[in-house]
């Protein structure tokens, strides 16, 4: 800091008193970014070249950690599958059905709020209740799903008991609380200029051609916005796969974050958890430069917008 | 389908003045299906949470019945009261609002607002370059500071504490900070300006002028990390292992591993988790109901702009 106050000190004492006081005011984020942001990477770093358990000094290993979760680790395979298959299908699912439910709002209905509400609702509503709600409802036996299709004489669908179930139904109850993307997309919608549809119906667009030619355009940066934020949430999806699941059935819903839980906090390997979570980061950094990088192709920046 | 009758209604934007009345059969048709489909897609969001409040009410006889009871009878209105006693969920009430969701929602709201000042409204040299890290920080992985913040906290012998979850929030959260700055900004700068000349301090003119105009921002922020706090069960889970400090979500959680040992000889076990689950989820819904605008203009903001 010294270093650039003495850079700045032929600037005028205004601007100087206006660093200090900037300085001064972001100043709780600042210290709070090199306790709870930079010393957490540095010491992450550290601890990923080193064997941890907290108890016995760290040892070190080099990269041992890393060539061990990449070639020695079966575990490693299933979990990055598991997790793969999860976000690759539940994100662009989970976003398509939102945004088809927020153009639904967006026509000329009666009780738009209304509908609106219910469907935010259940994102809001916290994931232990969720999982219990979810847990019972699909319940084999007696959950209201399988109690109805055995009294119809259907056969009962193992929902969360068999592993190709299982991730399927995880993604179905993520739609289900995919409340905040309808209500962000709705909004969106809102702001397309009614002008540009009135353009398109003298040209004698069709509504299909309105729907693919200027609603979709116009929404592509948030689309963008909400993929990117969609994949880095579902990459360290947690509470509902370890609530409802644990993992199991034989494993098909061990993600990523269930197994460096495990790693950490179950079996105490610091080192390997930390390992894991580069990894993880690197994954994130490369799936949203993928994703910047197609936008050209794909978004349409106009009308003014950032 | 969604697309048709969505499309229609633009269309009818612009028709709206020749005659409003006058819809063709396929028109009759799409706004018929339309309705349709948002009645059956209201019916599937709210049918969980129908049957967590009925199951609530059932004994375990209505319970494993096939087909399933919609509504039970007798209906065992006890249950609420039994459950959340027997349960302890007083303490855990207690645990989560006074030791975890108050200081960590006062911390969050008064640094966010005093660094998101200092990033909106004093033009300061290295504010910008400082602002893009404070947004970087936001696509680390959680997991990546987790296992490092963890070990710290162990050292520090913080571990079953809320320290670790409420300390950080006095160093301002990243995400409000946005939030707060793109509000900030849209104040006029005339009023600063006027507050300096009269000689109000920085600080004065953030707590007598911006921050009395913000109330619908800082309601979102607060709002939006009470119920965080509400909600979390990550954090504690990793920080709270003590029975007589654990939030609701843990308790939750805790009571079910408890009922799961005692199984089907327990007339209540269900009726008691769905009852808890309903009493956790009531003020949600309350504050919901109350806050409903600032819920969803608060999601549309935070969402829109990359």
């Amino acid at each position: 800091m010294s270093v650039a106050i003495s850079k700045r000190r032929r600037i005028s004492p205004s601007t100087r008193r206006r660093f200090l006081t900037g300085l001064l005011f972001v100043s709780p984020w600042l210290i709070g970014l090199l306790i709870w942001t930079v010393y957490p990477i540095v010491a992450s770093v550290y601890y990923s070249f080193h064997r941890y358990d907290l108890l016995r000094p760290p040892v070190f290993l080099g990269l041992r950690n890393y060539t061990r979760i990449f070639t020695q680790d079966a575990d490693f395979s299933v979990v990055m599958y598991n997790t793969f298959v999860y976000v690759i299908i539940g994100t662009p699912l989970g976003l398509a059905s939102a945004f088809l439910m927020a153009s639904l709002l967006n026509t000329r209905i009666a009780g738009r709020s209304i509908f609106r509400a219910i469907f935010f609702f259940p994102s809001i509503v916290p994931g232990v209740v969720v999982a219990m709600i979810w847990q019972f409802l699909l319940n084999p036996q007696f959950g209201a799903i399988n109690g109805t299709l055995r009294a119809l004489g259907l056969p009962v669908i193992p929902f969360l008991t068999s592993p190709p179930y299982a991730k399927p139904t995880l993604i179905m109850i993520g739609m289900w609380a995919q409340g905040s993307a309808i209500v962000i997309f709705l909004a969106t919608l809102q702001d397309v200029p009614r002008s540009l549809y009135e353009a398109a119906t003298v040209d004698g667009a069709t509504a299909w051609h309105k729907f693919w030619y200027v609603t979709i355009p116009m929404c592509t940066p948030v689309i963008l916005f909400q993929l990117v934020m969609g994949f880095i949430w579902g990459f360290q999806d947690f509470t509902l796969p370890y609530l409802l699941t644990g993992g199991g059935p034989n494993e098909a819903t061990r993600f990523y974050a269930l197994y460096l839980y495990d790693n950490a906090f179950r079996f105490l390997r610091m080192g390997k958890a930390s390992a894991l979570a580069w990894i993880l980061f690197v994954i994130i950094l490369i799936f949203t430069a993928i994703l910047f990088k197609s936008s050209a192709r794909w978004v349409y920046y106009g009308g003014g917008d950032e | 389908m969604t697309a048709t009758g969505r499309t229609i209604s633009t269309s009818l934007a612009s028709q709206i003045k020749r005659g409003r009345r006058k819809l063709s059969v396929l028109g009759w048709i799409a706004e018929t299906l339309k309705y349709a489909v948002l009645i059956v897609l209201s019916i599937s969001f709210l049918l969980p949470f129908y049957w967590m409040v009925s199951s609530a009410l059932k004994d375990s006889s209505q319970i494993y019945t096939v087909p399933p009871i919609w509504i039970p009878n007798p209906a065992y209105w006890n249950n609420f009261w039994d459950a959340w006693m027997t349960y302890n969920f007083n303490l855990y009430t207690f645990n989560t609002v006074v030791r975890y969701a108050i200081p960590a929602t006062i911390g969050t709201v008064l640094s966010s607002a005093t660094v998101a000042y200092g990033f909106a409204r004093i033009q300061w040299p290295g504010r910008d370059f400082l602002f893009w890290i404070c947004m970087m920080t936001m696509m680390v992985p959680f997991q990546v500071t987790t296992v490092p913040l963890f070990i710290t906290f162990k050292h520090l012998g913080w571990i079953n504490s809320y320290r670790p979850l409420t300390i950080p929030a006095w160093f301002g959260s990243a995400f409000f900070i946005f939030m707060l700055r793109q509000f900030f900004k849209t104040i006029p700068e005339e009023l600063s300006d006027a507050a300096r000349i009269d000689g109000a301090s920085e600080l004065g003119i953030l707590f007598r002028i911006i921050l009395p105009l913000s109330k619908p921002a800082l309601t979102v922020v607060a709002l939006f990390t009470l119920m965080g706090c509400w909600n979390d069960y990550y954090g504690p889970l990793i920080y709270v292992n003590n029975a007589e400090l654990m939030p609701l979500a843990l308790g939750v959680q805790a009571m079910r591993t408890e009922l799961a040992h005692v199984g089907g000889t327990h007339k209540f076990a269900y009726a008691y988790l769905m009852a808890v689950s309903t009493m956790v989820t009531a003020p949600i819904v309350i504050a919901f109901f109350l806050a409903q605008r600032t819920f969803i203009e608060g999601i549309s903001l935070t969402g829109m702009k990359g």
